[in-house]
This record gives structure tokens, C-alpha cells and sequence, in this order.
């Protein structure tokens, strides 16, 4: 597939998979409680509350700065797109950026802007408490999350993702970089504030960042938060899941089932552990996950160093 | 078309700096720094360095967002509901920045700028660094740890509570004597 025609079907392939999402949360929350509605109900569902929030009212707060709240929510979206394009689908990205693992790192990171300005936005106590909670996730996730994807970026030497591709032909990098892997794979989950790491949006303060959103808004930022989840989802599959490599089937479809795999894990680790507070897992994060993506990086380092590699 | 671009992303840069005065709410003043801090960014991808580009995206977000939490935290009128100013001493500062701004300007036309010797390199970024880093890496590397030792220092200096607040006078609490519980269970 030439690049252009990549450019067109990358926005239909990331709304399928975010309706892959919306379904297979709707399964798991209706079996947790216990609901038999059977799988047709689950399928029909995702498109009903679209269209209930589409027709939905916008509801706006006094003295709400809708500029920003705007700005957060598109920015999320604009961003989870841009952030999705240096995946290869296939052999080939839409975008094959040379400092790809970077550019992702940059958009993925715009969610800590977009979450605080839409708990910002509406002038209102709990969904601004939400976007503070945001930033100190943030805060906590993204040290590992760096060491993990620049983990990946050296066990190839490129920070193209085709090259970390191609590095995998033999071993996916997810066997021999086992810590790293795990530290995205939580990190994915807490960049879109999703699983274990929705306190933003927690119930606890009536939704959150989320808590004044209604109709098309609403829409919007649940939609952005899961092409979010997608995108790092589906970066998961270069870096660490040997992209496109893989026997029988072509390129494209192993980086598509590889990618259903992993929002399927992270859908299931959401309904399976409860919403970890920010504060703990900013220890966590720091004093386990940290240090272990460093001696992770440094065990790739050496192993890439014995196999004479490293330096031009 | 290029030039057109960078214009567009010079009118930004400058039109979004402005703005921060201009906003009358913290939240607005970060953002718009951001805006401009990312036309900046732009600009430098478009020279072809696309690594300092994206980390200059990258680090201004992050950077942003925190100052954004800090503004709204220390300045006189966080939420921008009601009006403020942000200026002070304005005549002197006017002078100062109208004058530097016409010095740098200047600058640019006036420096005898060198001439574009051999072949753009394979990979700009790595020849920028060399250029900058070659000669002095001993020094740079001086500098971080330096740098380095002293955040921790500061940090030491500045923390309320040190270890003796924490596991008592002899270290030898079972459990630490911690305000907000964390998630090790130290």
C-alpha cells in the first residue's frame, strides 16, 4: 500500500478498533454485572450512545473557558492520530518518521495538556480535581514509559520504527526486554487514563476531568481517550511484538491481530484490578518500575555492545 | 510555500508571546506560551532537524503543564475571573525590550553570516552535536553531573521532613511516619 492510500485508511482502521474497544468493554462491564444480554445487545450498543450523545444537549458551565476545554478535547484527538501514523501497517508506516519513537513519546504526552485543560475548562471543583489528578499520573508514568520505549530504540540502534521492526525478525524484543514490555504496557493503560489508572475520571469525583462533559463533547473526549488507548496499543506491536513478522499471514494483518491482542489485554486488566490512587502509584512507579527500566536499558546496552554494535 | 509557512509560524510565535500579556487568566498565558513555544518547534523541523524538533515539542508540553499547575498556584488571580495585570515598572520594560529586540533584529542582517561549505550531512542532528558537543563532551559531562548534584542538594536543603521525621532518631521505625501513605509500603 502506498503511502497516501495508508493516510485514508489509517482514520477508518483506528475508529474500527475503537469500536472493537467500546464492545469489548461493554461484554466485560455487562457479564461483571451480571447483565445477559447476549453479544448482539454489546455490539448495537457502542453505536446507540454515539448517537445519544450526538443528539444529546451540550451542557455549559458559568464562567467556563470553553476555549481551552475546546483545545483539550481536540488536541487529544488530533494528537492520538498523529501519534498512531509512525506505526507501520505492514512493512511501511504512514508516516516512517527517522525519530518516530520520539514523535510518538511527543503526542502521546500532548494528553497531559489536553486532560488538565478539559478539567480546567468548565470552572468547576471535581473535574478540575481530575485534571490535576492527570498530571500527576503523568508525572509518574512517563520516566518508565521513556526508559521503556528508548529501550526498545537501542536493542535496535534507530529510533525509525521499521528499523526496530526489522531488528525483530529473529526474537521479538518483548522476549529479551520482558521488564521494559511490562512498564509500556502499564504505561499505556495510564497515558489514556485507562484500567487501573482512570482516577481522573474516577467516580469517586463524580467523572473528573470528564464530569462537566455532555452530548458531542462528551463524545469527543471519550472517543479521543480511546484512539489514544489504540495508538499506544498498536506502537506496542513495532516496539516490542515484532510488527509485521510473523508466519502465514501477511504484514498487515499480524500488526492488526497483534494490535486487537493488546487492546484486548488492557480492556481485560481494566475490569479485572481496581483504580490504583495516584499517590501510590507515583512510589511504585519511582522506586520499583523506574529503577527497573534502567537496569532493563542497561542489560540491552551491554547485550548490543557484546554483539559489536553501538556507535557508527 | 515554504516561506509562507514560516512566516505564518514567525506571526504565531510572536502573536502567541504577545498574548500572554494580553490573556488576563493564568491557564490562557501558559497555553499560549506553549502555542508559541511549538511554532518555535516547527520551524526548527522544518531546517530539517527533526529530532531537536520533536524533543523540543516533547519537553515544552511537559514544561508547560507543570508551570501551568505553578502559575496558577503563585500567581495573584489564578482562575482569571477577575482582572489583573501582569505588568510592572512597564515604560522601563518597554525601553529594555524594545531595544534588545532591535539589537537581535539587527543582529541578523548585520552579522557577516559564513558561506555553505560542502554537502548537507546524512543526518543533520548527529552533525549539530558533534559540532556543539565534540571537543567539550568532558566538560558537558562535568556540567550535568554538576547540575545533577545540585537539584539533589537542593531538594536535601529545601524537604521538610528528612529520613530522622520519617523512621525516628535512630532509623530504626518499623514503619515510616508518613503524611500520605505511598504504594511500596515502606
Amino acid at each position: 500500500m502506498a503511502a497516501p492510500a495508508m493516510v485514508l485508511v489509517l482514520p477508518v482502521l483506528l475508529v474500527a478498533a475503537v469500536w472493537c474497544v467500546a464492545v469489548l468493554d461493554g461484554v466485560l462491564a455487562d457479564r461483571a454485572a451480571g447483565h445477559r444480554g447476549g453479544a448482539g445487545r454489546s455490539l448495537v450498543r457502542p453505536g446507540q450512545e454515539v448517537a445519544r450523545l450526538l443528539a444529546g444537549q451540550r451542557r455549559t458551565t458559568q464562567a467556563a473557558d470553553g476555549l481551552l476545554r475546546w483545545a483539550g478535547i481536540a488536541g487529544l484527538i488530533v494528537a492520538s492520530v498523529l501519534a498512531a501514523g509512525v506505526v507501520p501497517l505492514g512493512w511501511k508506516a504512514p508516516a516512517d518518521l527517522s525519530v518516530g519513537v520520539v514523535w510518538f513519546n511527543a503526542m502521546e504526552v500532548v494528553a497531559w495538556a489536553a486532560v488538565w485543560l478539559v478539567g480546567w475548562g468548565p470552572d468547576s471543583a471535581l473535574s478540575l480535581v481530575g485534571g490535576y489528578r492527570f498530571v500527576a499520573q503523568g508525572l509518574a508514568y512517563e520516566l518508565p514509559h521513556m526508559f521503556a520505549i528508548i529501550t526498545a530504540a537501542l536493542g535496535a540502534g534507530s529510533l525509525r520504527m521499521s528499523d526496530i521492526v526489522d531488528a525483530q525478525a529473529g526474537l521479538w524484543f518483548a522476549v529479551w526486554m520482558p521488564a521494559a514490555f511490562a512498564a509500556y504496557l502499564l504505561s499505556a493503560a495510564a497515558m489514556a487514563f485507562w484500567g487501573p489508572f482512570d482516577a481522573p475520571l474516577g467516580r469517586d469525583v463524580a467523572g473528573g476531568a470528564a464530569a462537566e462533559l455532555s452530548g458531542v463533547d462528551r463524545l469527543l473526549f471519550e472517543g479521543g481517550r480511546r484512539l489514544l488507548l489504540v495508538a499506544a496499543a498498536a506502537v506496542a506491536v513495532p516496539l516490542f511484538l515484532g510488527g509485521g513478522h510473523g508466519p502465514w499471514l501477511p504484514a498487515g494483518a499480524w500488526v492488526l491481530v497483534k494490535t486487537l491482542a493488546v487492546l484486548a489485554l488492557l480492556v481485560w486488566l481494566r475490569h479485572r484490578l481496581p483504580v490504583v490512587r495516584m499517590d501510590r502509584w507515583t512510589e511504585i512507579s519511582w522506586i520499583v518500575l523506574l529503577p527497573l527500566t534502567m537496569v532493563q536499558a542497561l542489560a540491552v546496552a551491554l547485550v548490543v555492545l557484546a554483539r559489536g554494535g553501538g556507535g557508527p | 510555500m515554504t516561506l509562507a509557512v514560516l512566516l505564518a509560524l514567525g506571526v504565531l510565535a510572536v502573536g502567541g508571546g504577545v498574548l500572554v500579556f494580553v490573556v488576563d487568566s493564568m491557564a490562557r498565558a501558559t497555553f499560549c506560551l506553549l502555542a508559541s513555544f511549538i511554532a518555535v518547534a516547527v520551524m526548527i523541523l522544518m531546517t530539517g532537524l527533526a529530532y531537536l524538533g520533536t524533543v523540543i515539542i516533547l519537553m515544552m508540553i511537559i514544561e508547560m503543564v507543570i508551570m501551568a499547575v505553578f502559575m496558577i498556584m503563585y500567581m495573584m488571580n489564578p482562575a482569571g475571573l477577575m482582572p489583573m495585570s501582569m505588568f510592572h515598572n512597564t515604560r522601563g520594560a518597554a525601553l529594555i525590550s524594545g531595544l534588545l529586540f532591535a539589537g537581535l533584529t539587527a543582529g541578523i542582517f548585520l552579522a557577516d553570516w559564513p558561506e555553505k561549505r560542502g554537502e548537507r550531512p546524512k543526518d543533520p542532528t548527529t552533525a549539530l552535536g558533534e559540532t556543539l558537543m565534540e571537543g567539550h563532551m568532558l566538560t558537558m559531562m562535568t556540567l550535568g553531573v554538576t547540575l545533577f548534584s545540585t537539584i539533589v542538594a537542593t531538594v536535601v536543603l529545601a524537604t521538610g521532613r528528612g529520613r530522622y521525621d520519617r523512621l525516628g532518631d535512630g532509623l530504626d521505625a518499623a514503619h515510616a511516619d508518613d503524611p500520605a501513605g505511598g504504594g511500596v509500603g515502606r
